[in-house]
């Protein structure tokens, strides 16, 4: 039986770990992550969650314990935020590199200085080449169903690969909102056991991780490059798996909204992709066609699919993340998917970094910025001039 | 008990990457014949980790996972609840780290390990330098001596890790040193069968490190401890007990053996010899021992 839980971004969060059953969690508290830990911590308390929570003395131990655990056999999960990842940054190359699927909420916030609690992609984004898969949720439904997912996706023989789910501070993470959550039988029949090719074990005594010259650590690059490409299309099945057995569908690696014969297509990410579909809306009453491309996953990176796009519509971007002294990640992102298309027009604008909300109205705004042909390249939002 | 009586079974795999003369294999040999086979090690970055011998081989027949430097016991915590959650509980889980692991970069997860009561065993091998990155000093460097970064000699003294590892207050910890294999055996054996943290520490000379003979090293380490410049004791459950030469020394039943007979052999104190004897640095040396004696009497006899 499905029943309808009305909870914040991270108790939901909490509640889907828990039903993917980690034996091991360990965590560090961060605001706004520590909701999602106290919510594992309660669960624990009533029995609820059975396995082992690791109150650990930092993020960077946190990951490194969730690795070792990981290493056994065992299915493990953590969340953080901001500085928390950056702490963990060491422990998520190693997590990838030694072909843990270690599972994280990270809950999008800004890195300081000045201290800042809000929403901003600027902590995940930088742990772009970390060799994570990252997903980024735009409600808590999906939150919820992208945390089982992403188990079923880090653990198959054919990924071993830690995945990130993202969520914007606050937005999500402490605004309630209905979820349907399915009964245990039935994730438990989703979600099969981890079944890992190799672990610790006493009785096949296998040394992990140790020196390895260029040659061969050339080709463990391109294995792991190898399972990214594999994730694009497995992230494709398991959505599909998701939509019959839930009925509910977020899109795989992008979700799709009002694109078809949209002249105008945006691709946003987050909260800001879930305000998108608003404006969409309100253009489209308008007679503007517009379509919105909602990147679920940055990486692998959907560049095929935004490719194909760019061949009937122009594109629109925004980032809430800034890569200094070049420009939104996303949007180059999106620019470099678009290398086989010479015509392709794309305009990319940053906004709502520090956590500055940005509304549907200002998406509409950007969007008819460009329809007037008023846009440059690439804008800050609120700050020069739109 | 004597060395012949060990268990003839190896763990540590001949044709390793270590360096001749090597401390750390001499404990690691000692390590695997106390615990046995049923043990999973966690090996941060150290010697260790060029001595286990190149991807895809490997020098040890015991399950060992590398780990970022700092890592070794937050790792280890991770581990020993995996096996745990498994109902694995019968493997010995231990974390094996140098002095620069334990004492400065790895302090902060080792006492975070010891505080949340992990049932593991914390290894360090202290050769009192970063000798796998070439000799550089550590908060376990003593006073007085050269490495690449105290060219002239460190001018601060080393952290006492024995009572910072009290403070935690947990079941066993001891000091060991490679020139004891027997005392350093009891001791593991002693530690793999009691539940939670674990400490040991083991003194290891370092030829190249320390600058001298490979053939030196077993020596150095008995006159680490002849010197009393390192003390063998166990704690358990907050007891404090001295052993062997050390257990005399605490007592007063031998005379410990000036520092100089030490240190005059080891070219990391040359400088203290030549071309003029720098009796002011010396005397520190031999002070600071003095002191951490009087501080050993006051709290332990």
């Amino acid at each position: 039986m499905t029943e309808v839980m009305i909870d914040t971004g991270n108790y939901i969060a909490a509640k889907a770990a828990v039903m993917c059953k980690p034996d091991v969690v360990a965590a560090y508290p961060i605001t706004p992550q520590t909701t999602l830990v106290e919510g594992i911590a309660k669960y624990l308390a009533t029995g609820e969650y059975k396995g082992e929570y690791i109150c650990v003395e930092s993020e960077h131990s946190a990951m490194a314990a969730c690795i070792g655990a990981s290493a056994t056999g065992v299915r493990t999960f953590t969340g953080t935020s901001s500085h928390g990842l950056l702490l963990m940054h060491e422990m998520l190359h190693w997590a990838a590199l030694a072909r843990l699927p270690v599972i994280m909420c990270n809950i999008n916030r800004v890195v300081g200085p000045g201290w800042n609690i809000w929403a901003d992609e600027n902590d995940s984004i930088s742990q772009r080449d970390t060799g994570w898969i990252q997903f980024y949720c735009s409600s808590n439904q999906e939150i919820f169903d992208t945390i089982i997912q992403s188990f079923k996706l880090g653990e198959h023989e054919k990924i071993s690969l830690p995945v990130m789910i993202s969520y914007n501070a606050f937005i999500l993470s402490h605004t309630s909102m209905p979820v349907f959550v399915p009964n245990q039988k039935d994730v438990d029949a989703f979600l099969p056991n981890r079944a890992p090719k190799w672990k610790l074990d006493p009785d096949n005594p296998i040394t992990f991780g140790n020196i390895i010259l260029p040659a061969e650590y050339e080709k463990v690059r391109l294995d792991m490059q190898k399972s990214h490409e594999y994730a694009k299309k497995l992230i494709l099945e398991i959505s599909k798996e998701w939509k019959q057995r839930f009925g509910r569908y977020h899109g795989d690696l992008l979700e799709f909204y009002k694109c078809d014969g949209a002249d105008y297509i945006l691709l946003s990410m987050g909260a800001i992709g879930a305000e998108s579909k608003a404006a969409i809306d309100n253009l489209r009453k308008e007679g503007l066609k517009f379509g919105l491309a909602r990147v679920r996953c940055f990486r692998p990176f959907p560049k095929e699919e935004i490719l194909k796009l760019s061949k009937k519509a122009d594109l629109i971007v925004i980032d809430r993340n800034i890569s200094p002294g070049m420009e939104g990640a996303l949007f180059t992102e999106v620019k470099a998917s678009l290398y086989d298309n010479t015509d392709a027009k794309v305009c990319g604008f940053i906004a709502g970094l520090g956590g500055k909300d940005v509304p549907f109205g200002d998406i509409e705004k950007m969007c008819k910025k460009v329809i007037n042909g008023k846009a440059r390249h690439i804008e800050w939002f609120g700050l020069e001039g739109v | 008990m004597a060395i012949k009586d060990l268990p003839i079974e190896e763990c540590y795999i001949p044709g390793s990457a270590a360096c001749p003369g090597c401390p750390a294999t001499m404990a690691l040999r000692i390590v695997y014949k106390a615990l046995g086979k049923n043990t999973v090690k966690i090996v941060p970055a150290c010697c260790t980790a060029v001595i286990e011998s190149l991807h895809p081989y490997t020098s040890f027949d015991i399950p060992t996972m590398n780990i970022a430097f700092e890592a070794a016991a937050a790792g280890a915590s991770g581990v020993e609840a995996g096996f745990r959650m498994q109902g694995k509980t019968d493997i010995t889980v231990v974390a094996w780290a140098g002095d620069g692991g334990t004492y400065d970069i790895g302090i902060q997860a080792l006492s975070g390990a010891l505080e949340r009561n992990t049932n593991f065993i914390y290894i360090c091998y202290n050769n009192e330098i970063y000798s796998n990155t070439g000799i550089q000093r550590s908060g376990a460097t003593p006073y007085g001596a050269w490495t690449t970064t105290t060219v002239s000699g460190k001018t601060e003294f080393r952290k006492e890790m024995g009572e910072i590892i009290q403070a935690h207050h947990i079941p066993y910890a001891a000091q060991a040193c490679i020139a004891y294999p027997e005392d350093l055996f009891k001791k593991l054996q002693k530690a793999k069968i009691i539940h939670g943290p674990r400490y040991i520490e083991i003194m290891a000379p370092c030829p190249p490190g320390w600058r001298f003979p490979m053939e030196k090293t077993v020596e150095m380490g008995t006159m680490a401890v002849e010197t009393g410049a390192w003390a063998l004791y166990e704690v358990e459950n907050d007891k404090v007990t001295f052993n062997g030469r050390s257990k005399l020394i605490m007592e007063g039943k031998v005379e410990r053996k000036p520092i100089e007979d030490w240190i005059k052999y080891q070219g990391r104190f040359r400088h203290l010899f030549k071309p003029k004897k720098d009796i002011k640095r010396i005397k520190a040396i031999e002070d600071h021992i003095d002191q951490m004696w009087e501080r050993y009497r006051k709290c332990y006899l």
